[in-house]
This record gives C-alpha cells, structure tokens and sequence, in this order.
C-alpha cells in the first residue's frame, strides 16, 4: 500500500512537472519546472531498480542540462515574449502523431517476443571482464554505442563552438564561494573517481563520474580558483579527444589483432575497460565543463 | 522495552522533521520577498533533514547506517548555508543598484 502510495506520487508528480515545463509561461519557470522533472525521473529511475540510469539522470538531466539550459538563457536576448502561438503546437501535432503511429506499428510486434537478452547477458558476464551487467552491456556487448556516443559528445561541442565562443563573464568571486569550493570540489572528485573505479562491479561508470568532475571543474571555475580553459591550448585538446582516440585505437586493434570490431580477448577486457572509461571519464568531464563556461571571454 | 521506546522516538523525530519540512515550503510559498524566503527554506529545511536524519539513526542497524546520514546531513548543512548566503547577496546587490 505505501509503495503504491509512494510510486504513485512519484508518477503523477513527474507528469505534472513535465507539463509544467512544456507549459510554463516563461522561460524561466520553464527551466526550473524541468530541473525538478529530472530529479524526480531519477527518483524514479532509483525506484524501477535502475541505479545507473538514475546516477546518469540526476547528473546529467537535472544538473548539467540544467546549468547549460540556464546559461543559454542567459546570453539570449530579451525577444521570447511571443513564444506560445497555436500554429506551431497544431504543426508539431501533425507531424508528431503520424510518427507515434508509424512508432507503435512497429513496436508491436516485439511485445510478442520473450525477452531473452538478460539470459544471453547473464551467460556472456564471466567473458566480460566486469561482473556488473550494465557496464558489462556498455563497455563491451555494445561498446560501438558508447563509441558513438562519446562521438556525439565532441560533435556537439564542436557545434556549440561553430556558434561563436561562449561569452561568459566570471563575476567577482566571493571568499564564501571559494572557501566552499575548496572543499567541495575535492569530495566530488573523489565521489566521481568512486563511480568510475565502482562501475566494474556495481552501479556507476564514466558518465556519472565524468559529470561529477564537469561539476567540479565548473565550480572552481565560478570561484575564481581555475583559470579560463584555453581552446588554442593542445593538451586541453588532447583531452577532450582522449577518450574516442583510444576507444577508436582499441577497436582498430581488436580488429587488427584479434577477434574483430571491439570484441576484447577475454584475459584482457577488464583492464581495457578500465583504460577506456578513465580516458572517456577525462573528456566527458572537460567536454561537459567547456560546454557550460566556455573558454576565456574576449577582451 | 528500549526497542519500542526507540521506535517511538523515532516516529517523533521524523514527524518533526517533517512538520518543519512543511512550514519552509509554506514560507517559501507565502512569504513577500526573496530574503525571509530564503531564511524560511534554508534554516527549516536543515532542521527538518537534521530530524528526519535523527529519526533514522534512531533505527540504524550499524555503525554505517549511522555514519552515512551524518554526513549526507553535514554536507546539506553547509552547502544550504552557502547557497543561502550567496542568493542574499545577490538579492543585497539587485536591490542596492535598482
């Protein structure tokens, strides 16, 4: 009964937030309306028994997306008051429920099928080199998704810098700040060095822990106690190309030497692993912090 | 005996804990400007955490289950503190140039 109670809170609570940010008369409210919307997905996440997804969600959904979608609105200008007309909602009608339609057509049939992938993942596990199935999946099953995904991480930085650079002034930092900052941001370092060192075996990994560092790196940045991140520098770049150089490096070794496409010889695959997601967790973070607070401002 | 006198306090701890929960959201809902707002959500809510953290050490079965709340509350405590500081004076400052 209070499990019910609790799950149905939780259910109707993330529709009503979800509303709210799509209906929101500013954007503004919209922003916070959708923050709160992440927290409570990953409360959800938590409860469906899905810690990974709810460590990635309440890091990345609620917090970073957040801080972007907040700093976009700031550097946009004050011309957003004629957002809400009724043609574009009729216009995205018409073009979204054909999508649904043609969606659910083909979802169907595979209600059908009997899910026999936890089996097939339970089986494969001792050849993985980790003994925790997400990770197991992410870094080595389907490790060209999480390839690709740290492609679309670049590629989306290197869109947001096609765009101009961040204009993005530093205010004066605050003793308080800073004195907070120093002891903050090494207990996230040291939570995100957990969830990448804990991802082997139990939920965590290089998304998690990489946007833990962004925070970080973020923070200290905001106190003054960094200085502005250099795009003309190479080791920043370096950095932020890391973790695909090497993913990329051994996929074309495994390919060359071994198996095929990524596929690790077992004796070796947890210290692949390892080196793929420290190198990953690197530019994650520092990807994520650039996207934030930019480099240096001009002048 | 002790069993059932550590659950009943444990239930007063969190109900308080709770109560104080409440009265910082109704503040931060009805108070008039950003700074009792503020002294409403920050200091209710680290009272309220405090209870509800006591509350479920009251029932901990070990020495972690203690110490893990502890410093999940600590580090609100203080995170709640800045964050508080810094919103005042970013209200001080709006204030002072409008």
């Amino acid at each position: 009964m209070a499990e019910w109670l609790l799950d149905g809170t939780l259910g109707l609570l993330l529709l009503g937030l979800a509303g709210g940010a799509l209906l929101a008369p500013s954007l503004y409210a919209g922003i916070l309306l959708f923050m709160a919307f992440g927290l409570v997905l990953a409360l959800v996440w938590a409860r469906l028994g899905a810690p990974d997804l709810a460590l990635a969600e309440a890091a990345i959904g609620a917090g970073l997306t957040g801080v972007l979608l907040f700093a976009a609105l700031a550097r946009q200008e004050q011309a957003e008051a004629a957002a809400t007309e009724r043609r574009p909602l009729l216009a995205a009608a018409l073009v979204v429920l054909p999508l649904a339609i043609l969606l659910l057509q083909g979802l169907v049939p595979s209600l059908a099928l009997a899910p026999d992938l936890p089996d097939s993942i339970r089986s494969h596990l001792p050849d993985s080199g980790v003994s925790h199935p997400v990770t197991a999946v992410l870094l080595n099953f389907r490790a060209w998704d999480t390839l690709l995904e740290l492609a679309v991480l670049l590629l989306a930085l290197l869109g947001a810098r096609q765009l101009g650079p961040a204009r993005f002034a530093v205010a004066a930092p605050w003793p308080l700040l800073q004195a907070w900052s120093r002891l903050l941001a090494p207990l996230l370092v040291l939570t995100g060095g957990y969830l990448l060192w804990r991802g082997s075996h139990a939920p965590g990994g290089a998304f998690q822990g990489g946007a833990l560092f962004a925070a970080a790196l973020v923070l200290l940045r905001l106190a003054g106690l960094l200085p502005a991140l250099r795009w003309s520098s190479w080791p920043l770049r370096l950095v932020l190309l890391i973790g695909l150089l090497l993913f990329l490096a051994v996929a074309a070794g495994t390919a060359w030497l071994g198996a095929g496409w990524l596929s690790y010889p077992p004796a070796w695959a947890g210290a692949l692993i390892l080196a793929i997601e420290t190198a990953a967790i690197l530019s994650i973070a520092f990807t994520l912090s650039l996207l934030v607070i930019g480099e240096e401002p001009p002048g | 005996m002790t069993e059932a006198l550590l659950t009943a306090l444990s239930w007063l701890l969190l109900a308080g804990g709770l109560l104080f929960f409440a009265a910082g959201s109704i503040g931060l809902l009805r108070f008039p400007d950003a700074c009792s707002r503020l002294h409403a959500l920050t200091k209710a809510d680290a009272l309220g955490l405090g209870l509800v953290v006591a509350g479920l050490i009251c029932r901990a079965d070990g020495p972690l289950t203690v110490a893990r709340p502890l410093l999940i509350w600590l580090l609100l405590l203080a995170s709640s503190a800045t964050a508080c500081l810094l919103l005042a004076r970013l209200v001080r400052e709006e204030r002072d140039d409008g």
